[in-house]
């Protein structure tokens, strides 16, 4: 009891160290560590950080931790389909089986895996394509002069190209060339983020190429490429971050959509949440949980990564600087 | 001797059009022909309203913005033939200090860095310890704290970072400094106090400054030359005293009209010239002298067509305007529509009323109506 009441007291008394030694370095800290002080005390970011980390180690540990073989058809006899008999939950599985005798919980862990994966390799790839294009074009066109005009343009149209082709057309165009695949839909879903990053990157690269402080940079002499990497490019970041975030989550329900319309996996017993939804369609007027279960989860997660940006936008918000 | 040499200098914008491939469809005449020359070791003022071009002609001899044509000579060299790297080597010598202290300093960046970094750009000082030396040299001069280097810029105040932005360009050992209205952001109080220390300045370090501003106290305050400024041209130059002394432009005798005098009786009864009219667009300047569409002394034919050049009239006052010598001698008069309150003129109070049309006079009863009833609770 005492040990715990010295503890106690030690602890607070090191949280306030820590708060002082806080505001110390605040008075010295550049603007990223302001940023990510002001996310630490935003509920929003505390709460879409919260799910992100629950989300991220049940895809890591997910399959050691799921009851049973999610692609084992352990109780076929159980659920009879013709006859409108569906297992719902029991003690032995706890969300139930679905309409072939899987159990629903260790699809649902082991899917994550997927779901997660097709979520940051296809961010990933929007987001380094994007930004190679977006600030090659943003540093062209505000300092390139008349040829990095024209590179602008060119790259820009591309892009706008790109933005035109909706991604439904896009994925089923690239299945047909790359074959019915969990990479198809990675890549479908990455190339249509790409227009969104590299527009995104460019408009706050001419922004920021118009601001004072890089005029100031060229009235001192500064070499250009200095400029961009060193003024231009560290302050347009702030929002392709955010757009990451956000990106995550528009990723996981495409994906979602796309492997739902089986342009997914072609191995239908492997789990994925977008094909557990799309397989509990089916039965959606007999088993309405089995939908539920996975529609729930693309929900939850998305929200998480939503509610993440929203509050590290705000954190990076200029206006909010003291 | 002087220092810097403006021949015929124009900065002019093409207004682009276009989906695929731009098309030029016009010009922005931002400077249109200004030649001016800036002695060493003094001040030259650069006055004007808003849209004038000053701040244009101020990175044009920078060569921040493209020149179209003419010549910036400093110190023997003409800049605006100069290649690009050549250019950007001789902004050594040429600085600017610019109007807004915190959007010119990048937010990302401590003060060490900021002051570093043309050192740098310059091969100033072999390493870090001597250009910090350096930049110590210079804060203090500049009247800041050594605390400040490991500072960012959102902890300073408005005047500290201005005088952080002067610091800047003092590292570089300057020969021109480029102000470009230094003091319009900050507080009144603290204007003098960044005024001063440029001062200061000039005198220790033999500095040469082209101050651009719309403050005429400002301009008056820290210039030797002044020059002011018409849409994109130079339509009065004079010294400092001279030129507030006797105005002799019809436009910088406006500007000048414009300044209250502290002294309420005074106030009332001194010449106000009041223009009309906003200041054209000059994607599309009038013809003839610029200012003809506003002057009140504005004389049929010759002002409409008739470009004025800028003539030295004696002692180093030069005036663009056809009829400045009658304008002075007042043998000219100025039409009262155009500038309704003249000097010693009677107020022409009995033809405003009759001038309003009467459902205006209606509507302005009803707002004077309606913010009595606003102002009862």
């Amino acid at each position: 009891m005492t040990t715990n009441l010295t503890t106690s007291k030690a602890d607070k008394i090191d949280r306030l160290a820590e708060l002082t030694a806080r505001r110390e370095t605040a008075s010295g800290g550049s603007l990223w560590v302001e940023a990510l002080r002001r996310l630490r005390s935003s509920k929003m970011a505390l709460i879409g950080g919260g799910v992100m980390a629950v989300f991220i180690v049940l895809a890591v540990i997910g399959p050691w931790i799921a009851p049973h073989d999610p692609t084992a058809q352990l109780w076929r006899d159980e659920v009879r389909v013709n006859q409108s008999i569906f297992v719902g939950p029991r003690g032995d599985n706890w969300l139930g089986l679905d309409h072939l005798g899987r159990d629903q919980l260790s699809r649902m862990l082991v899917g994550a895996r997927q779901t997660l994966l097709v979520g940051v390799v296809a961010t990933l790839l929007g987001f380094v394509v994007g930004v190679l294009i977006g600030g090659l074009s943003g540093a062209a066109l505000a300092f390139g002069g008349k040829a990095g005009r024209r590179v602008d343009t060119v790259l820009m149209r591309v892009i706008d190209m790109a933005l035109a082709l909706p991604s439904l057309l896009l994925a089923v165009s690239i299945a047909a060339v790359l074959g019915q695949s969990l990479t198809t839909v990675m890549i479908a879903v990455g190339v249509v983020q790409i227009p969104i990053f590299a527009r995104l990157l460019r408009g706050s690269m001419l922004a920021q190429a118009s601001a004072d402080y890089v005029l100031a940079a060229r009235a001192l002499g500064v070499r250009r490429r200095r400029i961009v990497l060193g003024h231009v490019l560290p302050n347009s970041l702030g929002p392709v971050i955010v757009q990451t975030t956000l990106a995550l989550a528009t990723a996981i329900i495409e994906a979602a959509a796309l492997s739902y319309l089986g342009l997914g996996n072609p191995d239908a017993a492997q789990p994925e949440w977008g094909v557990m939804l799309a397989q509990a369609q089916r039965f959606f007027d007999q088993a309405p949980m089995m939908a539920v279960y996975p529609a729930l989860g693309i929900i939850i997660t998305a929200l998480g990564f939503t509610l993440l940006g929203e509050a590290m936008r705000e954190a990076l918000d200029p206006k909010l600087r003291s | 001797m002087s220092l810097l040499e403006l021949d015929d200098v124009k900065v002019h914008f093409p207004v682009k059009r276009g989906v695929l491939f731009d098309r030029t469809v016009g010009h922005v005449y931002a400077v249109d022909g200004v030649s001016l020359s800036v002695t060493a070791g003094q001040t030259y003022g650069l006055v004007g309203e808003s849209g004038c071009g000053k701040t244009t002609l101020g990175r044009a001899i920078l060569r921040l913005n493209d020149i179209t044509a003419g010549h910036v000579v400093f110190d023997g060299t003409d800049l605006a033939a100069l290649p690009d790297e050549e250019m950007r080597r001789a902004r050594r010598r040429l600085q600017m200090v610019f109007q807004d202290p915190l959007g010119s300093l990048n937010p990302r960046q401590n003060i060490e860095s900021i002051l570093a970094e043309g050192m740098a750009a310059h091969g100033i000082g072999a390493d870090r310890e001597e250009r910090r030396t350096r930049i110590l040299e210079i804060l203090e001069r500049v009247g800041l704290p050594a605390t400040a280097l490991s500072r960012y810029p959102h902890e300073f105040s408005g005047g500290q970072r201005q005088r952080i932005g002067i610091a800047r360009a003092l590292v570089l050992e300057p020969d021109l400094i480029i102000c470009d209205e230094p003091v319009s952001a900050l507080d009144v109080s603290i204007q003098a106090q960044v005024l001063n220390l440029l001062e200061e300045l000039q005198d220790s370090l033999g500095l040469t400054y082209v101050v651009i501003a719309h403050d005429l106290a400002v301009v008056r305050h820290i210039s030797d030359v002044i020059g002011v400024m018409y849409l994109g041209q130079l339509v009065e130059e004079a010294p400092s005293d001279v030129l507030y002394a006797e105005p002799r432009h019809p436009y910088t005798r406006a500007l000048m009209s414009a300044v209250p005098v502290p002294d309420p009786d005074l106030e009332d009864s001194r010449e106000r010239i009041l223009l009309r009219g906003d200041l054209p667009s000059p994607a599309n300047p009038p013809t003839g002298c610029r200012f003809h569409t506003r002057c009140p002394w504005r004389q049929a034919e010759r002002c409409d067509t008739e470009r004025p050049a800028l003539t030295d009239i004696g002692g180093g006052h030069r005036v663009a305007c056809h009829f400045a010598a009658e304008i002075a001698d007042g043998t000219l008069e100025p039409v009262r529509e155009l500038a309704p309150k003249l000097l010693g003129a009677e107020t022409p109070a009995a033809e405003v009323p009759a001038e309003v049309p009467a459902d205006a006079a209606a509507q302005r009863e009803k707002g004077e109506r309606g913010e009595k009833e606003s102002t009862t609770p």
